[in-house]
């Protein structure tokens, strides 16, 4: 057995592993604050790189002013998705509510396909790429970076939710709707901050990913690796997310390690965390850390 | 029986409760329906036809969807993938057992059923989202299976499949494959319409409803949930054998997730726990391609097109239109075709006094 090829996927596994973690956890968000189930947060990542992609190249923008520009166009994006589709549904069955972030999801990739092709196009160089020896690792400076980057925004989220005054309102709506909206929080205004503020953290991992392996419709999986993590972690837990999201990036990276030295299945990467997924919900139907709905008639 | 249904519920006995046709010019209407078709192959060139075997089949698969989401109100993210399994068992069956393909689709629905019910058993105890992350996971699995299992589809390269042949009429043409399919859509609506007349039907509408309700008055839930995913695995096999002896070729990479959307778009298109509406949806989605295609057509070489790059990208507008489509129904339309089409009839016999 290799030990550092091992350490080596571990580690590869933890920094795919914050990105699905930032992802999950603005997944989190938008079904704390509004029990929306976003099947189309993956597009979120998508709409927001391919939009910085654009002003970068197109537009020759220095990368900070698109990047800022990306992040404005992202908080409108998500604000009237919240408005125009999401808000009619209130009250409507979960399942009609998946199915309009389903079509939400299609459409925009679909558009993304047709303004900008189907084929995977790199950001143009904006940070040094060198080889950074870690504890006797070798690793690529962008990696780290993305790394860093997704520690920034957990960071920012802890101190959102436990500080900030509209952290504060959001996370009494998702307490209790009737009692927050009584306290003087303005319930629909913290709905459609969520989706902004989601749409804005899916948009900054979707810069981070498209810098690292260029820009192309494979984006919008990160919204579908992120169900494995929300279920591992539990559905309304923000830190449950990113754990979830950790535990998903080294189990696959780890599938793979076994699949290439024994299994041979091929694929392993993209199929383990279903069967993960399948096997948790057997034995605890609501997932590892969520809490068990109590229905009262 | 009267031909014409009385303005207001007369109705005094379960017996005309549950009957499937409340006047006999519904049943009529049916068959005349039925009869237009059988007739198509006069008028209606190899492509039109196509386009109605291909609204059989998915019509097929989409009413086992419905009688899942509709009628007992779970979810499923996973049904093309249950589809592709019948049509890669059917074709299996028939080149490595030589078991004629008559007795292959049915055979290729119970093996999908059995299937569903393997993903089933956690639908047991889920609902809601996380079922819908279930048959997710289902949806991969499954096409990471496909890809992977050589022996049953083919791999990479495909499986080629045999018409469909019965005591030597082979149906290998759009002319004569009508005639199965429509059979097939026969005997699918009239067991689903007659299941849901049933204590199991009516059980299965009961946890839909309300399911602690349900589960109070002896309706045992777990069961009932794995046997809805067992019938709805059951009608997308016999969907997807319809589907594979048509094309005579399956391909491991058709059974993506954007098709099990389009399962979804119909049954939410054509009405939630309507069986004539899963009709409409397979018919709505079959269509909307068509209609993408010919307002491109009718576009081609314009000033629009020219700006949109409309040409290249028709396959694109198709996506779009199939996601708007679902958004714009569950917010105009939450009820679906079925309910409009009630309207358009409410309206025509009230008329001119509709209020």
């Amino acid at each position: 057995m290799d030990g550092s090829l091992l350490l080596q996927l571990t580690l590869n596994g933890l920094i795919v592993g914050a990105l699905y973690g930032v992802v999950a956890m603005s997944f989190v968000l938008i079904y704390k604050a509004s029990q929306v189930v976003n099947f189309a947060q993956g597009e979120f990542l998508l709409v927001g790189a391919w939009v910085c992609w654009w002003l970068l190249t197109e537009w020759q923008l220095p990368f900070w002013a698109g990047f800022l520009v990306t992040l404005a166009f992202m908080t409108l994006f998500g604000v009237i998705l919240q408005v125009v589709v999401l808000r009619p549904l209130i009250g409507e069955p979960v399942i009609s509510v998946i199915m309009a972030t389903i079509g939400l999801g299609i459409f925009f990739q679909a558009l993304m396909k047709w303004i900008f092709g189907v084929f995977a196009k790199p950001f143009p160089p904006i940070f040094p790429v060198e080889r950074v020896n870690l504890l006797g690792l070798e690793i690529q400076s962008v990696y780290l970076l993305s790394l860093g980057i997704s520690v920034l925004i957990m960071l920012g989220f802890a101190w959102f939710f436990t500080a900030s005054k509209h952290g504060l309102a959001m996370r009494a709506t998702a307490f209790d709707q009737q009692v927050a909206q009584s306290l003087g929080v303005s319930v629909p205004k913290v709905f459609a901050m969520s989706w902004a503020i989601s749409a804005v953290v899916s948009a900054v991992a979707g810069v981070v990913v498209g810098v690292v392996n260029g820009v192309s419709s494979s984006l919008s999986f990160y919204g579908i690796k992120v169900f494995p993590a929300v279920i591992l972690g539990g559905l309304d837990s923000v830190v449950g997310a990113v754990l979830g999201g950790l535990i998903v990036g080294v189990l696959e990276n780890w599938a793979q390690y076994l699949d290439a030295n024994w299994l041979n299945w091929g694929n392993m990467v993209g199929v383990a965390p279903f069967y993960a997924l399948i096997l948790i919900l057997l034995i605890k139907p609501y997932g590892l850390f969520g809490t068990k709905n109590i229905e009262r008639v | 029986m009267a031909d014409l249904a009385p303005a207001g519920d007369y109705r005094s006995s379960y017996r005309e409760d549950m009957t499937i046709f409340p006047t006999r010019n519904s049943r009529i209407a049916l068959w005349l329906g039925i009869l237009l078709v059988a007739c198509a192959p006069l008028a209606l060139g190899r492509y039109e036809l196509g386009l109605l075997i291909n609204i059989g089949f998915m019509g097929i698969a989409a009413l086992g969807l419905n009688i899942l989401v509709g009628f007992t109100g779970q979810i499923s993210i996973g049904h093309a993938a249950f589809f592709g399994f019948g049509a890669f068992t059917s074709a299996w069956l028939h080149e490595s057992w030589h078991i004629p393909v008559v007795l292959c689709i049915p055979l290729a629905g119970v093996a999908t059923a059995l299937v569903g019910l393997l993903f089933g058993t956690p639908a047991a105890r889920l609902k809601g989202l996380y079922l819908a992350i279930a048959t997710l996971a289902a949806q991969f699995i499954l096409e990471d299976f496909f890809a992977r299992a050589q022996w049953f589809t083919g791999g990479v390269a495909g499986r080629i499949t045999e018409p469909f042949e019965l005591f030597g009429w082979r149906a290998d043409r759009e002319e004569s494959y009508l005639y199965v399919v429509l059979v097939a859509v026969i005997v699918m609506y009239a067991g689903a319409a007659n299941l849901m007349r049933t204590r199991d039907g009516r059980a299965l509408v009961a946890v839909r409803d309300h399911y602690l309700s349900a589960e109070m008055m002896g309706i045992n839930l777990a069961y009932y949930r794995t046997l809805s995913f067992g019938i709805a695995s059951f009608y997308a096999g016999i969907g997807g054998a319809l589907y594979a002896h048509y094309l005579l070729f399956v391909s491991v990479e058709a059974f993506t997730i954007l098709f099990s959307i389009q399962f979804l778009g119909m049954v939410i298109i054509g009405g939630l726990g309507s069986i004539m509406g899963s009709l409409m949806g397979a018919a709505f989605m079959v269509l909307l391609p068509e209609l993408v295609q010919a307002a491109g057509d009718a576009l081609a070489g314009g000033a629009i097109d020219r700006a949109l790059h409309l040409g290249n990208s028709v396959s694109f507008l198709r996506e779009m239109a199939i996601g708007a489509a679902i958004i714009l129904f569950l917010i105009f339309e939450p009820d679906g075709l079925a309910h409009r089409w009630k309207q358009v009839k409410a309206y025509w016999k009230l008329y001119p006094y509709s209020h």
